[in-house]
């Protein structure tokens, strides 16, 4: 395939798929995001993100390092952020705590590792993930794996620049903008679902 | 650094796995634990993949109980047995290639200085014998010249183990190994007196067969390389899959090559050292009195 015709797909793509980088996938600028390798406005990368999550079957976050530890300000903020995300989209979370291998004695039921991902995807059946709080270059490598092993759409949720192997990735990603994906999360599901909306204020019960 | 890094994010603590929830609440970060206190403290290794009864795996436990600092020290490692067992601890650490660990703990020392200068972060090498005075020894001798404020511990398994059983520096004359079959030629490399001779302001040889005192020894050997010079520890804890000893017996053929005088547990303090060290331990009995 040419360089510049390459999306971002879900896998299986084979033992060693390219990194998307490589195949002339670029980095989105500031306003921008990725969605399966092409450029699109944020925002509507947000609107795609929250119907990927609400219509999946087993929506699974994993939040990595950067925000499950309290480790500096703005970390339990951003945290919070996320925890309010995965409730509106019904997500729940596999944690990401450290980039040890632990070879051979990874749990995928408890916890998800760049090393091996894929485990983790194919024992709890997860069809979106969304990567959150992950260094760099470990969620390029567990991106990576995911995309040629399995099926997994993934979501990264970057705070720096993106992730070209994700299937979606919002790059400067911080508390305000996973409280702007909630909002768009929550309209979507309203519209989705007018049966089970709140009742209006001042509604008798 | 931020005793933060150790608080999970309010939220996400039911869905961390319990083993970090358990150093969280009872590892020895921030608190002033050694051997003595083992048992009483979910301890910085988890599981290991290493042989039963290896006395590498036995001597690393020991070392990460008796840290003063866990939380602020960074463990360069390298090449070998020991380096299956790192991504199982708790603490920071370092894989380096194998034989440059006391030049990238050089480095790291030197950067770790000039980001966070008012926060001592201690740099401790632990490495095998095969990276400490075979492969590495250029850099470990050069980074003892130049006096960079490291640690160097050599686990002393006297045998490249990983790789299947060639003869290292460390094996003693006579050893036959799967891969030495004639038996080595040589004696071990006197390391330690090399060290003293290159610079080291404290040197010692001690085996997990004294497991208070190799905690001491550790404890001495990181607060040196704080304020006093480079130091270097020596841990006798032979490969017992490549010396075909049962594993229940590697503790008793330590303390058997001990009574026989062919491992012997040493200490050398530099006068600077010493006198560094006694004032540590003014300022220890001063502060439980108070
Ligand atoms: S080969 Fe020897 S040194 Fe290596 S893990 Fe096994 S017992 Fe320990």
């Amino acid at each position: 395939m040419a360089v510049g015709e390459y999306w971002v797909r879900p896998g299986p793509e084979g033992y060693l798929p390219p990194a998307a980088a490589s195949m002339g996938v670029e980095l989105p600028q500031r306003g921008e995001a990725l969605v399966e390798g092409r450029v699109v406005p944020e925002e509507d990368a947000f609107r795609v993100i929250a119907e990927k999550l609400l219509t999946a079957r087993n929506p699974v976050f994993f939040p990595g390092p950067k925000i499950l530890w309290a480790w500096k300000d703005g970390a339990v903020e951003k945290a919070r952020a996320v925890l309010k995300l995965m409730e509106a989209v019904g997500a729940r979370a596999i944690p990401m705590p450290d980039y040890r291998p632990k070879y051979p004695m990874i749990n995928p039921a408890v916890e998800i590792n760049p090393n091996h991902p894929n485990l983790t995807i194919w024992h709890n059946r997860i069809d979106v993930g969304v990567f959150v709080g992950v260094h760099c270059h470990y969620a390029n490598l567990a991106l990576k794996i995911i995309r040629g092993g399995t099926d997994c759409y993934t979501i990264a949720l970057c705070g720096e620049v993106g992730h070209e192997d994700a299937m979606i990735t919002l790059r400067d990603v911080d508390a305000g903008k996973l409280e702007r994906l909630t909002e768009v999360a929550r309209a979507l599901s309203a519209a989705r679902s007018p049966q089970v909306q709140a009742p209006a204020a001042g509604a008798a019960g | 650094m931020s005793k933060g890094l150790f608080k999970i994010s309010p939220g996400f603590e039911d869905v961390m796995p319990a083993e970090y929830k358990e150093l969280v609440t009872n590892g020895p970060y921030g608190r002033d634990l050694g051997i003595s206190d083992l048992g009483t403290f979910k301890e910085l290794i988890e599981e290991h993949p290493l042989c039963a009864g290896c006395a590498e795996a036995l001597a690393l436990r020991l070392i990460l109980a008796s840290l003063p600092n866990p939380e602020d020290t960074v463990i360069v490692g390298s090449t070998g047995c020991s380096s299956l067992l790192f991504p199982q601890v708790a603490v920071q650490n370092i894989h380096s290639l194998f034989g440059n660990q006391n030049a990238v703990a050089t480095g790291l020392k030197r950067a770790l200085r000039l980001r966070f200068p008012d926060k001592v972060k201690d740099v401790a090498v632990i490495a095998g014998d095969g990276a400490t005075v075979d492969i590495g020894l250029d850099m470990v001798m050069q980074s003892w010249f130049r006096r960079e404020l490291i640690t160097t511990i050599m686990l002393d398994n006297e045998v490249y183990a990983n790789t299947g059983g060639q003869e290292s520096g460390m094996s003693p004359q006579g050893a036959v190994l799967n891969m030495a079959p004639l038996g080595k030629k040589f004696p071990k490399v006197n390391l330690p007196e090399i060290a003293r001779e290159a610079g080291c302001a404290y040197v010692a040889t001690i085996s997990p067969a004294l497991p208070r005192r190799l905690g001491k020894v550790v404890r001495r050997a990181i607060l040196v390389a704080r304020e006093i010079g480079p130091s270097y520890v020596q841990i006798f804890c032979p490969c017992p899959t490549n010396f075909k000893w049962p594993s229940a017996q590697v503790l008793q053929k330590i303390r058997d090559r001990q009574k026989e005088g062919i491992f012997k547990v040493r200490e050398y303090v530099s006068p600077e050292a010493e006198a560094y060290l006694a004032r540590l331990e003014v300022v220890k009995q001063h502060d439980e009195e108070q």
